[in-house]
């Protein structure tokens, strides 16, 4: 969100007003009091558009300020509900101007986009006049010094009155990119305002989340959870990989792309049935024991619009008979929480003796199939038979 | 014949003392592969028995190049010591660095990307199944029990859809099958893997599987149409995958209109690649094209 990217932009030297951020219309009111003067009031939700939705208001008065942030407060843009507003110092902007430094995955570098014409119309301007909007690779190996900076600062053709300025902020921004292993690192827009001051105004910032994992233990705080699915959430408590998604079939996989075949797959089986979907995407990795098996069954059965799950496991490194004790372990666990028909399919490594612990066990709720196509089928019948009789 | 990897490679393990990289050198034993050695600075000089092989661990890639003749090296080591493990590997002059470490910073792998330019080392993955040759060696993490040598040239970005198309294709059999990876940036490509089993005598047709997010599929479609003449059949995954959402895999995201299943499979049936809807339709297209060569 907009104030924790200013907020990294701040802790690497980044030339940003930060602002107060509120969760009241009250707490607004203080915050303009404080401020004095003209005051924005801008919605705080990972989603561009903030503007147009009719998150971002002048405020000429502290009780303008409340008016505002009680209107915004609430209102949802792009499927987000809007819990927390930034109170700023309205600083109205002479010229507006766009700057970034993205992961350039097809080329495996970094990439600088730089426009001084158009901040926050830039993608109007990419289209009307791409001259404009510079691109200027920058190689990882080598990064963005002070000479680098300066090159980039000349590309763009930052006006003279600020292109020191320039320089500066560029150099910072790249350490932003690079100290907190973000993907993108974004000011738009970056203004010049009276007197030849070059800001931040509004940005954002991506993180890797690999990085994130290993390295930077504080972004764990950037995550806002009440935005994030409670499903979703529980999942990753425990340590699941799980996307919670719009439909009936409850699926379980090992690897991810196997995971989102098996998507594709119940999607074109629920054609013929109903028309049901996958309700997530669920990834156990290789180590499928009882207890992820189960820890994943209980997500997916926590969700009310599942009706029937499909376990597909490609035994590579994991053996079938392993997963088939985890499905017989986590439906011991479980007990009469396990409501919904299983289908399950297994093949690869070790697949006989994994169909016959299955076979022996002999559970009123688990159906075996042997190939996928055949499975998804199955799992989407089931699927289509308990919506119809819930 | 067969790409990048065969009968004579002499494999090092970076990481091979930890438990990712044991559990993984004794099946690489098992599977045939000729493994020459281990690395780890701290237990140099000392020796672990795998798979009923003493294997001596070397205090460095160098080293243990110049003591055994390795060629390939096959990285094990947590995400954080990747990139320094990588950087080891291309000084020493590696021919083939398979990296199948998952969870490594984007950040990591782009200056070991840029690190790799100009030297002569070629690097496959990070966060892959690696790359097997069956019936003559493995470096990675593929079960080498699932398919046998055979006329098909597999390219996958994922592990366990490589293992399942094999298992579906393990009438034919396959001359080399690697897995690149699902991250944003990787070492050997689509397009690189096409090249190569284009120039392979051995290879007679090619599986391509790829999915969402990014471009990858895209340039190899236009590349397929300029430079390959072997028949290629792809398949696509995350036709259901929600915008903004990463599917597991790291580069696995479709963000806007870019990076789409639909957008990939039009790419690839623009230039006369067959699509199918599923791996068992991929693979029973495959089995069309192999049954009137």
């Amino acid at each position: 969100m907009e104030y924790q990217a200013k907020e990294l932009f701040a802790k690497h030297g980044v030339t940003t007003t930060l602002g107060v951020v509120v969760e009241t219309a009250e707490a607004a009111k203080a915050a303009a009091e404080k401020l004095g003067g003209v005051t924005v009031i801008k919605a705080q939700v990972k989603a561009g558009g903030r503007g147009k939705a009719g998150g971002v208001k002048i405020a000429k008065t502290a009780d303008e300020a409340h008016q505002h942030a009680s209107n915004i407060l609430g209102m949802e843009i792009k499927g987000l509900t809007v819990n927390r507003v930034l109170v700023t110092p309205a600083t109205p902007p002479e010229e507006e101007y766009y700057f970034s430094f993205l992961l350039d995955r097809a080329n495996r570098r970094y990439l600088c986009i730089a426009s001084v014409e158009g901040g926050v119309e830039i993608e109007e301007v990419a289209k009307t006049n791409p001259d404009a909007v510079k691109q200027i690779p920058v190689d990882p190996g080598a990064g963005v010094d002070e000479a680098k900076a300066r090159e980039i600062a000349t590309e763009a053709k930052f006006p003279e009155p600020v292109f020191e300025q320039a320089v500066a902020m560029i150099e910072s921004l790249y350490k932003v990119f690079v100290e907190e292993d973000a993907t993108l690192v974004e000011v738009n827009p970056l203004a010049r305002l009276a007197g030849d001051k070059l800001e931040a105004l509004d940005g954002k910032v991506s993180l890797d989340d690999n990085a994130s994992e290993v390295r930077h233990p504080d972004h764990e705080g950037f995550v806002i959870r009440e935005e994030e699915d409670q499903l979703e959430a529980k999942a990753k408590d425990k340590g699941l990989n799980y996307v919670k998604l719009d439909g009936q079939v409850g699926i379980i996989g090992n690897g991810a792309g196997l995971v989102m075949s098996t998507l594709d797959v119940v999607a074109y089986a629920g054609e013929k049935h109903g028309g049901v979907k996958p309700a997530n995407f669920l990834d156990i990795g290789g180590g499928a024991n009882a207890q992820v098996m189960a820890d994943g069954l209980d997500v997916i059965l926590g969700d009310p619009q599942v009706k029937s799950v499909f376990v597909n496991v490609f035994g590579g490194i994991t053996a079938c008979d392993e997963v088939a004790n985890g499905i017989k372990g986590a439906l011991e666990i479980l007990g009469s929480d396990a409501t919904k028909p299983l289908v399950v399919r297994l093949d690869g490594n070790n697949v006989a003796q994994g169909r016959a612990i299955l076979d022996e066990l002999n559970h009123p709720l688990v159906t075996q199939v042997d190939t996928m196509d055949g499975a998804a089928d199955k799992a989407a019948e089931l699927a289509n038979s308990g919506k119809q009789s819930a | 014949m067969s790409i990048y990897l065969n009968k004579d490679s002499k494999i090092i393990v970076q990481g091979m003392t930890g438990g990712m990289g044991s559990k993984h050198t004794t099946l690489m034993l098992d599977a045939g592969s000729n493994i020459v050695g281990g690395v780890n600075a701290r237990k140099a000089g000392t020796s672990v028995e795998l798979g009923g092989k003493e294997l001596p661990v070397f205090g460095s890639v160098k080293e243990a190049m110049a003591e055994t003749g390795a060629d390939v090296s096959v990285v094990f080591v947590p995400p954080v010591f990747t990139k320094d493990a990588c950087i080891e590997a291309i000084d020493a002059g590696i021919g083939l660095l398979v990296v199948i470490t998952e969870g490594v910073p984007v950040q990591d792998s782009a200056e070991v990307w840029s690190y790799l330019q100009g030297k002569d080392t070629r690097m496959i993955g990070p966060n892959c199944p690696g790359i097997i040759t069956p019936e003559e060696s493995l470096a990675g993490i593929t079960p080498h029990t699932i398919a046998g040598k055979g006329p098909v040239g597999l390219v996958s970005k994922s592990g366990t859809l490589t293992y399942q198309m094999m298992y579906e294709l393990k009438d034919y059999g396959f001359s080399t099958a690697i897995g690149i990876g699902g991250d944003p940036i990787i070492g050997t490509t689509h397009i690189d893997a096409l090249a190569a089993f284009e120039a392979d005598p051995e290879t007679k047709a090619i599986v391509m599987i790829g999915e969402i997010g990014g471009d990858a599929e895209e340039r190899a479609a236009a590349y397929i149409k300029d430079n390959v003449t072997k028949p290629v059949v792809g398949y696509v995954a995350g036709f259901t995958a929600p915008e903004g959402k990463t599917m597991g895999h790291a580069g696995a995201i479709v963000s806007g209109s870019s990076g789409t299943a639909q957008a990939k499979k039009e790419a690839l049936e623009a230039v006369g690649v067959k699509v199918g809807k599923t791996p068992s339709e991929t693979a029973d297209l495959m089995r069309e094209i192999l049954k009137a060569l």
